[in-house]
């Protein structure tokens, strides 16, 4: 049985952030990931991060910025440590190797982003994700004694010991298809979001809700899984991001009379209020016949120049080029709002702790929360490195205080069973996995999206819970052993359905506006009743909802405009 | 909604068969694309059928593919495009100009594992391992950030964009000859630290480089890899660059292709027109004028080179012997010699190596001159390329 102290499951920013975090603590570690850790979705993360780094800024100012974005549903102690911890990870990075931008001086520069009332994003062109996530693989290459990595290797389960304790996790070799029951101290979910549930996504095919669901598996709780962002700039169809540096550079949104509409929805931030806040604008315009006839509004990059656009904006001139067809720097692109990034998650403590002991989680997979009810642009690279930082050292340290125990070999058993079920079944016997996918993503889409409202998140509700029956009846065609991705899919919908199911519920229960969840039918935030956290726990008959007290420290709740 | 047929090479490990050729017809909008064909007859019709993807928006590097022939990610090629690619090349060889099918292979200089995924950890991934693939600073790093060039940094983004997608190492002639080759990726990686001025072991680096036998001048500048490169990162111009440097650094090329090079534009400045009779002394024995003053070396390489030479006569790459002869060469006619000199100059002038991050697409240029937001020279970088062409 391979052991480890620490075992991480995810190789993105928060994963390899982990990992080099404990194996710094001197204990062993290793880091399984379902595609090579550069595939990673941190890749996608265009923009910047932010931290407040210049001697006119402050961590303060910075952790404000946070809450007012997250619609205070942040947890402010939360959001404090990020905020001051956030200055020496740019520098840490910057030591490491990253190439971030320079001012004249030679020294980091900045650019301006949402939601931010100082210009405090650090950032590598627009690859900035890209940059930091392979940044920090070297460093992973260079640790390869200290840290193993399992490249390919996907995790079906976690495994638990008698006293109810995380003591390891089922993983399929995704070359071989042998099944593996890794043992481990500690175990830290990093896998990402479940942007997947919806069609389009910005995301990536793999952010299929893989560690929200296998933490709320084992009966970790999820928090604020009804809080899901939908970013302003994705073209229309496939859903690809345009970074909100375009905006940051002095980009303008336009509806199809050519009027600078933000002026009606936030006459001081203009485009870059928050996110939900531009969302629900360009809904709006949209849904009121000023957009145009695809569905969507116009972003309008020729007002930033030329020079600045190469230097800066290179990859959505690709995007813009290989994928709309259309020159940014000549003329506007067209753009709507779309599926982008979970706020919710496995609800983890300041170091990543879940309720479970033994069991960890950062990144997307978490929600710590510093995110709340919508995430600031440039602060999801930054709670990445953050959380993962400080999960790795708490999950070492763990690590070195207890002997752990082994976990049963039950546990690989019933995913064997699991699996050999899947090839069990006959073609045509019930519907195809990708059916499912379809049909739920256009659900989701359709109904838990920027406007929600009771009637729609129910027939999406009774939609999901349709589906998950089918799930158990759907085949696949490959039964092979070999890097069997039908097979892999078929689990990835598993953990889909559930992620989604608690999407629905959360979306259900939360009866007032806030953040990314504007419910149509309750359009004010309403502290007195809902200043609070969801948690939802998995029972038989779906997840059970609590709730938690929102962290405030400093900053109580004021009317939110930008 | 337009129909296509894709032809995928496919290989099923554990079927015991060898590998074979099926079609699949897909009905998608032309901008889709091949990475999009191919999930749809992975949706419909076979789940099996293999490929690694994720993003589907060139970012993650998974879906490194050949595509009628040429190295690319399938998420970047448009269908439409790939059809019409596929019709124009039947047309090249006298076949009909439509109806073809768009060919899909796995990536070249790899072993394949299944379908359309390949082996890449035993071949790309341990090449970039080869170039100690980690900054390596000197001492403690300062309390704040490296103070370094604006410039510097932007320059190194270039081979930062790298997604490790595999596409030129697919694409790589040298590498089909020499299967030790580093390569395009890895030498690539090695410039983002060889150019980073944060890193101390640039000297180390360069020689390491240099005087592998399968390193930096194993590389036979056919630019493939520049063409499969979906992220412009131009692989074989930072493996030219790390050859300056090392030529720089004085180190020996093995090749004397430093050497060439010099000669090459020392000739040419002097007489118009490439003067092949002295280009063989004057990549070994730098002194030009005519005069020779071999050394050992030069001796025994020209002896050596001499059936390449007949070789060349015979095949017509070189016209005549007289060619060989030094001082036949013909001059150009009158003033031109003049306007040779006058793009010497023009070249000293202006000798900047632009960079992708700071010149944008080709045609960029005109747009920006256009509008008048021309890049102000001090912006540009001026890279040890533009400094060495200016020593020469």
């Amino acid at each position: 049985m391979p052991s480890h102290d620490v075992l991480v499951i995810g190789a993105g920013l928060a994963g390899q952030r982990a990992a080099l975090a404990a194996a710094e603590q001197g204990v062993s570690v290793g880091i399984i990931s379902k595609v090579h850790p550069v595939r990673s979705h941190s890749n996608a993360a265009q923009g910047g991060i932010n931290a407040a780094l210049n001697p006119g800024d402050s961590w303060e100012s910075h952790a404000f910025d946070t809450i007012k974005g997250s619609d205070y549903l942040g947890d402010q102690d939360a959001i404090e440590i990020m905020t001051r911890e956030a200055p020496d990870e740019i520098l840490h990075l910057e030591h490491l190797g990253v190439t971030f931008h320079r001012n004249e001086e030679g020294k980091l520069g900045t650019r301006a982003f949402g939601g931010a009332s100082a210009a405090r994003t650090y950032y590598v062109a627009d690859i900035t994700g890209q940059a930091i996530m392979h940044v920090l693989y070297e460093q992973l290459m260079k640790y390869s004694e200290e840290v193993t990595r399992y490249e390919e290797w996907f995790s079906t389960a976690l495994a638990m010991d008698e006293n109810g304790e995380c003591c390891g996790v089922v993983t399929r070799n995704v070359a071989d298809g042998s099944m593996e029951l890794f043992r481990a101290k500690a175990v830290i979910l990093a896998c990402g979001g479940n942007g997947q549930v919806w069609k389009p996504t910005t995301n990536a095919l793999i952010c299929t809700g893989d560690g929200i669901a296998m933490a709320y598996r084992v009966g970790a709780k999820l928090m604020d899984m009804e809080m899901i962002q939908y970013h302003p700039t994705t073209l229309a169809g496939k859903g690809f991001l345009i970074t909100e540096g375009a905006r940051g550079e002095g980009a303008h949104l336009l509806n199809k009379n050519g009027e600078r509409f933000m002026e009606k929805y936030a006459p001081n931030k203009m485009e870059l209020a928050s996110r939900d806040v531009v969302s629900r604008a360009e809904q709006t315009e949209i849904n009121e016949g000023r957009g145009f006839a695809d569905g969507t509004v116009a972003l309008d990059i020729t007002v930033v120049p030329k020079k600045r656009v190469h230097e800066a904006l290179r990859e959505i001139v690709l995007v813009g080029r290989d994928f709309a067809g259309v020159d940014i720097t000549r003329e506007p692109i067209h753009i709507k709002p779309g599926n982008h990034y979970t706020m919710g998650g496995v609800k983890t403590d300041v170091d990543g702790r879940t309720d479970i002991p033994g069991l960890y989680s950062a990144g997307e997979t978490a929600c710590v929360s510093v995110h709340g009810g919508n995430r600031l642009g440039a602060n999801s690279l930054l709670d990445t490195l953050i959380f993962g930082k400080r999960s790795g050292v708490d999950a070492a340290n763990r690590a070195k205080h207890i002997d752990g125990s082994k976990p049963s070999s039950k546990v690989l058993e019933d995913e064997e069973a699991m699996i050999a079920d899947i090839n069990s079944r006959a073609k045509g016997a019930g519907r195809r996995v990708s059916e499912i996918k379809l049909e739920l993503g256009e659900t989701m889409d359709g109904k838990v999206a920027v406007f929600r409202d009771e009637a729609g998140i129910q027939e999406a509700l009774e939609t999901v819970r349709r589906l998950k029956e089918e799930a158990k009846t759907a085949y696949i065609d490959d039964h092979g052993s070999v890097f069997n991705q039908d097979l892999l899919g078929a689990i990835e919908l598993g953990y889909m359905l559930d992620n989604a199911e608690c999407t629905c519920v959360a979306a259900l229960e939360r009866k007032e506006s806030r953040g990314a969840q504007y419910r149509t039918d309750f359009p004010e935030r309403n502290d007195e009743e809902w200043l609070k956290h969801i948690d939802l726990e998995q029972t038989d008959d779906g997840p059970e909802i609590s709730y938690s007290e929102v962290t405030i420290t400093q900053w109580q709740p004021e009317a939110r405009t930008y | 909604m337009a129909d296509y047929t894709i032809k995928v090479r496919r290989f099923q490990p554990e079927s015991g068969e060898g590998p074979y050729w099926e079609q699949f017809d897909v009905d998608l909008e032309p901008s889709l694309s091949v990475l999009d064909a191919l999930l749809q007859a992975k949706d419909r019709d076979d789940g099996s059928l293999a490929v690694r993807c994720s993003c589907r928006a060139a970012i993650c590097g998974s879906c490194g593919m050949k595509i009628n022939g040429q190295s690319g990610l399938g998420c970047k090629t448009q269908i439409g495009e790939a059809q019409e690619l596929a019709n124009k090349k039947a047309a090249a060889v006298g076949g009909e100009s439509s109806g073809n099918v768009v060919v899909i292979e796995p990536m070249g200089n790899m072993p394949v594992i299944k379908d359309l995924v390949t082996d890449m950890e035993s071949t790309h991934w341990t090449k970039i391992r080869r170039v100690t693939p980690w900054l390596l600073p000197h001492g403690e790093p300062p309390e704040r950030e490296y103070v370094v060039e604006p410039e510097s940094m932007i320059d190194i983004t270039q081979s930062m964009a790298c997604i490790q997608c595999g596409a030129c190492v697919s694409s790589c002639l040298s590498m089909e000859a020499d299967p030790e080759f580093i390569g395009p990726a890895a030498l690539a990686k090695a410039y983002r630290f060889v150019g980073d001025p944060r890193d101390a072991e640039t000297h180390e680096r360069l020689h390491d480089l240099a005087e592998d036998p399968h390193g930096i001048y194993d590389c036979t500048h056919c630019f493939s890899c520049i063409d499969a490169c979906p992220k412009g990162v131009a692989p074989m111009d930072q493996i030219m660059r790390l050859r300056r440097l090392a030529g720089e650094e004085g180190i020996e090329d093995p090749n004397s292709g430093h050497d060439h090079e010099i000669a090459f534009v020392k000739i040419i400045e002097k007489k118009g027109t490439l003067d092949e009779s002295l280009l063989l002394q004057e990549s070994f024995a730098p002194g030009l004028k005519g005069k020779l003053k071999p050394s050992k070396r030069a001796i025994k390489e020209m002896l050596g080179s001499l059936p390449t030479a007949i070789r060349g006569i015979k095949t017509g790459k070189m016209r005549s012997l007289p060619k060989l002869i030094p001082g036949v060469h013909h001059k150009l006619p009158d003033g031109a010699q003049d306007e040779v000199k006058a793009i010497y100059e023009h070249a000293e002038e202006h000798n900047v190596e632009f960079n992708l991050y700071i010149k944008g697409e080709e045609g960029d240029e005109e747009a920006a001159i256009e509008e008048g937001l021309e890049p102000d020279p001090a912006d540009l970088v001026q890279t040890p390329a533009a400094e060495e062409a200016t020593d020469a």
